[in-house]
């Protein structure tokens, strides 16, 4: 296999990978953020600014796996 | 096939510096929100217009949510400029960057066409300015309500290895902030305008029209995470992690 299709398989497999961890990890923190607000709404505006910010470094590691994917595509 | 560039295509050069596209459009945009906000203020009188009344909206509502991660009025109201500016500049980029014309028009022939307009937020340079100026600003803020030699002891504290190693994590952290901020609205926009210039180039009649709605809720959601990010990061920044309140509660 050439260097060109390797590459392009590359980036393909780097972004598809990269993203199931940070999917399921959003996902998880949304469903149990929800369940915290559920048991005690008074709590509610904590509980969002921590899943907030748990989802942001979360979502951090699939922008880590688009930068690479970006890097072979177009970085000759 | 479609000439999709990673990097914001210069129009010209002023001495050695590139004035790109994305320049362009990210000055219009400035002026434009000026033009508004001094307009605003001419009209400004006890009993509001309707220009008023939606200004008054906008500016209680965004209030209201950093009081609910500040706590405190007058904290929002003291961070509340920059804050509310970088959404509104990210906010009308976005969404002035889907109007028809952004991208079409081309300036030069053949393989030389470059378009003359292109959305901000692709560019790079425009989202990492806006990352470096929040965590500045960020920074800034911290040094001045709790100390500059508190701040400088989160990053490097010489109490024990632990600590030490903690705070090189913090000073790495810092770091990680002003990348993962740039890159989250530049992937989102750039990604947003090949996903357009796709669907307009398969089928150019109506299947692109739901794709516009999705950049416009995509344009919205980015701007305000990226002003929420900032005001947390300031929230985390100045109430020193809590530990003083722990200790204010246990005397």
């Amino acid at each position: 296999m050439d260097i060109n299709s390797v590459r392009l398989l590359a980036t393909s497999l780097v972004m598809a990978v990269g993203s199931i961890g940070p999917a399921l990890a959003i996902g998880l923190i949304g469903s149990r953020a929800a369940d915290a607000i559920g048991r005690n709404p008074e709590a509610a505006s904590r509980v969002q600014t921590m899943a907030l910010l748990a989802i942001v470094f979360a979502e951090a590691v699939a922008i880590y796996a688009l930068v690479v994917a970006l890097i072979l595509k177009f970085v000759p | 096939m479609l000439a999709v560039s990673l990097r914001a295509e210069p129009l010209f050069y002023v001495g050695s510096f590139p004035v790109t596209n994305a320049l362009v459009l990210s000055t219009l945009v400035f002026g434009l929100l000026v033009v508004f906000a001094l307009v605003l203020r001419r009209r400004l009188a006890m009993v509001p217009g309707t220009m008023q009344n939606i200004a008054e909206i906008m500016v209680e509502g965004a209030l209201g949510i950093m009081d609910t991660v500040l706590g405190d009025r007058r904290k929002s109201e003291k961070y509340f400029p920059l804050v509310f500016t970088v959404f509104a500049f990210i906010l009308c980029s976005n969404w002035l960057g889907l109007l028809p014309g952004v991208g079409s028009f081309v300036v030069g022939k053949g393989s030389e066409a470059v378009p003359l307009l292109r959305s901000p937020g692709s560019d790079l340079n425009f989202t990492l300015a806006l990352a470096l100026i929040a965590i500045t600003f960020v920074n800034a803020v911290s040094a001045s309500a709790i100390g500059f030699r508190r701040r400088l002891s989160v990053f490097f504290n010489f109490k024990g290895p632990i600590d030490f190693f903690i705070g090189i994590l913090e000073l790495v952290s810092e770091f990680a902030k002003i990348i993962s901020l740039s890159f989250r609205l530049f992937g989102n926009v750039f990604a947003g305008e090949v996903l357009l210039a796709i669907m307009a180039f398969l089928v150019p009649y109506l299947i692109p029209v739901p794709f516009i709605f999705l950049e416009i809720f995509v344009g919205a959601i980015q701007a305000f995470i990226f002003a929420m990010l900032t005001i947390v990061f300031v929230g985390m920044a100045i109430a020193g992690h809590g530990e003083d309140e722990h200790a204010a509660t246990a005397q």
